[in-house]
Parts: C-alpha cells; sequence; structure tokens
C-alpha cells in the first residue's frame, strides 16, 4: 500500500503526464478512504485552473493596453 | 491518399504556423523579463527572425524549442542593452538538490501528512475575487526561484513536462520531486492565506 507522501506524489505526476491503470487505481482506492489526499487531489486541480487563469489575465492585460 | 499525406507532411513554416506559438513564447518572456512590452518586443523579434531564417529550422516536432531557443538570444540581447548587471540566468539551473531534505515537514516519517489538507469551501467563488488573485501571486512568488521558473514554465507558460525538462536542464526525477514540491507549497500557502482566513473573515463579519 502506498502511504500519503507516495499518493500525492503520483497525483502531482498525474498531472503532467498519463499515469498506468495501476497508478490510477491506486489513487482511487486511496482517496476513497483518506479525505487529505482526496483536498490534495481536488486543490491541484484547482491550483492548476487557478494558474492558466492567471496567466491568462497577465496576457490579457497585455493587450488591452497594446 | 494515405500514402500522399503523409509525405506531404514536410514541415513548412507559414505565418499561422509561427502565430500559434505566440502566445506560448510571450508568456515565456513575460515570466522571463517580467515586463509586458519588453516581452512583446522580444517576441516580435524572435517571429521576425525566425521567419528570415526559415530555411534554418528543421522540422515541426522541434518547431517550440526552435523558436525558444531564438527567444533566449533575444532576452539576453534585451539585458545586454538595459546594460543591467549580469543577470543570472536561473532557467540554466542545473539539478535543483536541497529538495529531498526539505520535504520533511508536509509529512511524517512514515509517509502521512502532517497536518495537511484541509477542505476548502468554495474554491471557484475565489477565482472571481481580486483579492484572491493578490495572494495567488504573493504565494507563487513565495516560491524558491528556481522551483518558481519549473512551476511557471509548466503551469503558466504551458510547456510539456519533458519540454520544461530540457529548457532547465533538469532531469525526469527532478522534475517530479520539483513539481511535487511546488503544489504542496503553493496548497499550504492558499490554505493558510486564503482559505482558512477568509473563513475567518466570514466568522467575524457575523459576529
Amino acid at each position: 500500500m502506498r502511504n500519503c507522501r507516495e499518493i500525492t506524489e503520483l497525483v502531482s505526476k498525474g498531472l503532467d503526464t498519463p499515469l498506468g491503470i495501476g497508478e490510477r487505481l491506486s489513487i482511487k482506492l486511496h482517496v476513497m478512504m483518506c479525505s487529505r489526499c482526496r483536498n490534495f487531489l481536488s486543490q491541484t486541480q484547482f491550483i492548476r485552473k487557478a494558474a492558466r487563469q492567471y496567466a491568462d489575465q497577465m496576457f490579457d492585460s497585455v493587450k488591452k493596453s497594446d | 491518399m494515405l500514402l500522399k499525406s503523409a509525405a506531404d507532411r514536410t514541415p513548412t513554416l507559414n505565418e499561422a504556423v509561427l502565430a500559434e506559438q505566440r502566445p506560448v513564447l510571450f508568456r515565456y518572456a513575460l515570466i522571463k523579463l517580467r515586463n509586458a512590452e519588453w516581452a512583446d518586443d522580444a517576441v516580435q523579434e524572435t517571429l521576425l527572425a525566425a521567419w528570415q531564417s526559415a530555411t534554418a529550422f528543421q522540422g515541426k516536432a522541434g518547431l517550440r524549442t526552435w523558436l525558444i531557443g531564438i527567444l533566449k538570444h533575444k532576452i539576453a540581447d534585451h539585458w545586454r542593452r538595459m546594460e543591467r548587471e549580469v543577470v543570472t540566468d536561473v532557467l540554466d539551473m542545473g539539478e535543483i538538490d536541497m529538495l529531498e531534505n526539505e520535504d520533511d515537514d508536509f509529512f511524517l516519517g512514515n509517509g502521512h501528512w502532517n497536518g495537511g489538507p484541509n477542505t476548502w469551501q468554495d474554491p471557484e467563488a475565489a477565482l472571481k475575487q481580486q483579492e484572491f488573485w493578490a495572494i495567488y501571486e504573493t504565494c507563487q512568488n513565495n516560491l524558491p526561484a528556481k522551483m518558481a521558473q519549473v512551476f511557471m514554465l509548466r503551469e503558466l507558460v504551458g510547456l510539456e513536462a519533458e519540454e520544461v525538462c530540457r529548457e532547465t536542464g533538469i532531469s525526469d526525477a527532478n522534475y517530479w520531486v520539483t513539481m511535487h514540491r511546488a503544489r504542496l507549497r503553493l496548497r499550504e500557502c492558499l490554505e493558510i492565506r486564503w482559505f482558512n482566513s477568509s473563513q475567518f473573515n466570514k466568522e467575524s463579519h457575523h459576529a
């Protein structure tokens, strides 16, 4: 069984590259039982969304000033 | 038909193909120069140079890498023109060490959370609030410089993981550790500065 540190490493990796079936399954099983890792999973997805929106805002602010 | 279309897939550089890369190049320049006008100039110079030396370009697979290579020179030119003090290129970083030891405060020895993520109330709503973006920026700026560069190349510029490794010269293994670490830090910072404290604010408003 993977511990929380290992699960979050996988979750993070999964945001940057496709994971194998086994890896995805162990995340799924782990977050069913672990609310902290479940929070980590959704919060890292949120951070990705926020980061892209932040970049878009930077980009837009320049276009407008053109 | 199939064979013909495969043969036709020889790389051609046209304006549309170059324009497609513009946003990524701009973001790259922006995180390096931290000034929108300068970034815009550098990107325009890059696209112009690319257009003029289109014959030097070897193939579509490496287009972005090739353009970023040119852009790096334009950025260096910019600093030279500005006669800045030696600006060390934070992107030529080699391996990022210091990470393994530093990791320890997020997890206990057995790999369980030390503290760890609380549930956030309505994160989507935060995206609509001006104050949230100030906090986000602070948290992002609080990342160690090299870690911030890796994170921004991936999440703000939008490069693929392998492109980030190529640009920064870090190994795969180092990349995974760095991104894991960056996400742990950002998450914790947002939780402390925004999600926990905004809940606190709500309560104090009720009082």
